[in-house]
């Protein structure tokens, strides 16, 4: 069957089990959005393609399934590259599709041409400009398979406008083989024997766990192995929710503003246990008083990320999954008394627990706590199958610090890139997959300013998110660095004014809700829970208020700041 | 310390720009990178050579692999192997240089491929060494021109860099 090279787009992304796709229309993509009209696919409009991308990864984050956005050439393609660097550092999988100027024009500087494959190139996975309609089917078809095999990561297809409505045979591919992509899954046996064998002779081991495990769905393997084998879990940023805050293993994150027993534990173990995590500096601080008794057992799908910051002693290439489980399998068959092997160690870790936990204090004035409405927001939420989204500085670290996570895929947020205006529009995308579930995006006033204009799409849709703004009319991580390093020399960090926010959400046509003191904030929160629309909810909180503990820059857990 | 790597890529166009960038996106430095068409004109086989301690060495290997359009990488230093350039060397040919150019051209086994009033171009093959000794033998009677295609490797015996499933 002969059919253009937009109706092959439709066909395969619904041969591709695609259901929702976040765009916005323009020139070149036109013959596009005309195969869409009518089609099965589920188009959401969004007012900026930043926007598009963002919700794509919110869907991906949430759902495991590969995200998808649309958009045309030129500025609207250049537009969605902060979202594709934010999903590329996250190794979020997405495909892209950019349209792209007629191919005997490109080169030319037509009308809304970008080079964007060539711009995108290093902040994607893979990319394609697609020069033959005959192409399409194969092309998309390899977009997904390397979008979501191995390490995932962003794909973008550049069409050019021809490509679109020239006609070719459709026949979309049941399998794709690329000889030079073959990831490694399979855990090598020996390896995991040798890592089982290193964690058995441990005295004071620690699991130290990565987005990695979330993108492997090996939440629950990760389970059975740490209860299994009484080891405590450290998680990182992008892995809040891949072991229960409340559990008595559970360290907590780790790093910068990770909790004092995650970065104790961490810098006194004699083996680190490193599972799809890679050593970021925001995790390390300072290299050279890094973990300096430990040996390290990493085991990561991305030959790559082994062995760039930290030297392995014990490599393992595979995928999660693979690897938790032979753990597990081992662990099995073993008769080691764990919970005796790590009594004495897991005693220490509680020690540094107890000694100094996550704290803040409430104000005697009533003044809001920024860490007061995000305990709040999770304790109202309970019961309601809930999913955080953040923006990021300050409310972000405040976030993963005192929200509890009891399930995998509830917290999603940009770690890598550390993109401002990512949590408004990943909450609708991750409405969009779950229309019923409650998804609250815990912002700053400053961050949520930069994709404010989506809630207008939420509000079309009808995909009731609620933003917590923590409003302290500041950039709120750049003071506490200005207050801390640079002298409270606050250079261009605070606001002189903000826009009323209560009213900005009605002239949107959402729910403006506002709390100034901290006994309204159970009431505004409520209140937001049970609303059928979005609602924005602006908390008047504590200025002075910082996330602590902090490891400074380049510092080690000596350096850490209580408070 | 300086490794030759081998690379052979799917023959499309943007892979060079791919393994170009990963260098520069991620700080590794080029020596010097040949590239073009192996017996399959499907697969282009490129030379790369780069400095950098065994860490830096390992990761670009591991970073090459990454990409989607390469289909296999060997750092041919730590075998067995022969490279070779080629260099196009443009000299002064005054009366009195020229029997000077062509016995320095004589004991390198070059050839002299252009002859004009005013020069002589000069082509030598060989190791890096080798064209380095040329080169300064032939400095005090005036180079004009000079053009290095970068080095070519391979690695001896009947080892092969086939393109197979990496």
């Amino acid at each position: 069957m002969k059919l253009t090279g937009a109706q092959i787009i439709v066909e395969s992304l619904l041969a591709q089990g695609v259901d929702t796709i976040f765009g916005l229309p323009g020139g070149v993509v036109l013959p596009l959005y005309d195969a869409l009209y009518g089609s099965k696919l589920k188009h959401i409009l969004v007012r900026h393609e930043q926007g598009a991308v963002h919700m794509a990864d919110g869907y991906s984050r949430a759902t495991g399934r590969c995200g998808v956005a649309l958009v045309t050439s030129g500025p609207g393609a250049t537009n969605t590259v902060t979202g594709i660097a934010t999903a590329y550092m996250d190794s979020i999988p997405m495909v892209v599709i950019t349209g792209q100027v007629p191919a005997n024009l490109i080169g030319n500087d037509a009308f809304q041409e970008a080079d964007i494959v060539g711009i995108t190139r290093p902040c994607t996975k893979h990319n394609y400009l697609v020069r033959d309609t005959k192409d399409l089917a194969r092309t998309i078809k390899e977009a997904f398979y390397i979008a979501t095999s191995g390490k995932p990561g962003p794909v973008l297809i550049d069409v050019p406008k021809d490509v679109l409505t020239k006609q070719a045979e459709f026949l979309y591919p049941e399998s794709v083989h690329i000889r030079s992509y073959n990831p490694t899954v399979e855990g090598h046996i020996a390896q995991v024997k040798r890592a089982f064998e290193k964690i058995k002779a441990s005295k004071k081991p620690v699991l130290y766990v990565g987005g990695g495990m979330i993108l492997s769905n090996a939440a629950d393997e990760l389970f059975r192995f740490a209860t299994g084998c009484h080891i405590p879990v450290t998680t990182t940023l992008m892995a809040m929710d891949s072991f229960p805050t409340r559990h008595e293993l559970s360290l907590g994150m780790l790093g910068m503003h990770g909790t004092y027993a995650a970065n104790m534990a961490m810098h006194e173990a004699d083996v680190i246990i490193a599972l799809g995590s890679r050593f970021d500096d925001r995790v390390t601080g300072n290299l050279a008083g890094f973990a300096p008794n430990a040996d390290i057992i990493h085991v990561d799908i991305d030959p790559t990320s082994i062995g760039k910051n930290v030297a392995a002693d014990i490599p393992v290439v595979g995928d999660l999954m693979d690897v938790m489980k032979k753990l597990n399998a081992m662990r099995a068959e073993d008769k080691t008394d764990w919970a005796d092997a790590h009594r004495e160690w897991l005693k220490t870790a509680d020690e540094w627990k107890n000694l100094y936990p996550l704290r803040y204090d409430r104000s005697p004035e009533g003044k809001i706590k920024p860490q007061y409405v995000i305990q709040q927001a999770y304790e109202l939420a309970k019961g309601m199958d809930p999913i955080f989204t953040t923006e990021v500085g300050q409310s972000q670290m405040w976030a993963a610090q005192f929200l509890t996570f009891e399930k995998p895929r509830t917290f999603l947020t940009s770690g890598g890139l550390g993109t401002m205006g990512y949590g408004l529009p990943a909450a609708i995308g991750a409405q969009a997959a779950f229309p019923n579930r409650l998804v609250v995006d815990i912002a700053g006033d400053g961050s949520i300013q930069m994709n404010i204009q989506e809630l207008i799409t939420a509000v079309q849709y009808g995909l009731n998110v609620k933003v917590a703004i923590l409003n302290n009319g500041v950039l709120g991580m750049v003071h506490q660095w200005q207050e801390l390093f640079f002298g409270k020399r606050y250079s261009a960090s605070e606001f002189q004014v903000n826009p009323d926010f209560v009213k900005l959400a009605e002239a949107y046509g959402a729910v403006g809700l506002r709390a100034t003191k901290e006994s309204e904030v159970q009431d505004v929160l409520k209140e937001a829970y049970r609303t059928q629309k979005p609602v924005l909810m602006d908390f008047a909180v504590d200025r002075e208020e910082k996330v602590f503990p902090m490891v400074p820059a380049g510092g080690t857990v000596k350096d850490i700041l209580l408070a | 310390m300086r490794h030759t790597i081998s690379i052979l890529v799917e023959n499309r166009f943007g892979v060079l720009t791919r393994v170009a960038g990963l260098f520069s996106g991620r700080g590794f430095n080029i020596e010097s990178l040949t590239v073009a068409e192996t017996q399959d004109p499907q697969v282009s086989r490129m030379t790369i050579v780069t400095r950098g301690e065994d860490r830096i060495i390992e990761q670009i290997n591991k970073q090459l692999n990454k990409l989607i359009d390469v289909i296999k990488v060997t750092d041919v230093t730590a075998e067995e192997h022969v490279e070779r350039e080629l260099v196009l060397i443009k000299l002064n040919a005054e009366e009195k240089n020229r029997p000077e150019i062509l016995r320095m051209t004589d004991i390198f086994r070059g050839k002299v491929v252009d002859v004009s009033a005013r020069s002589y171009t000069v082509e030598i093959t060989g190791s890096d060494s080798k064209i380095k000794a040329f080169l300064e033998m032939v400095r005090p009677l005036g180079i004009q021109e000079v053009a290095r295609t970068g080095k070519v490797a391979i690695s001896r015996g009947a080892r092969t860099l086939a393109p197979k499933n990496k």
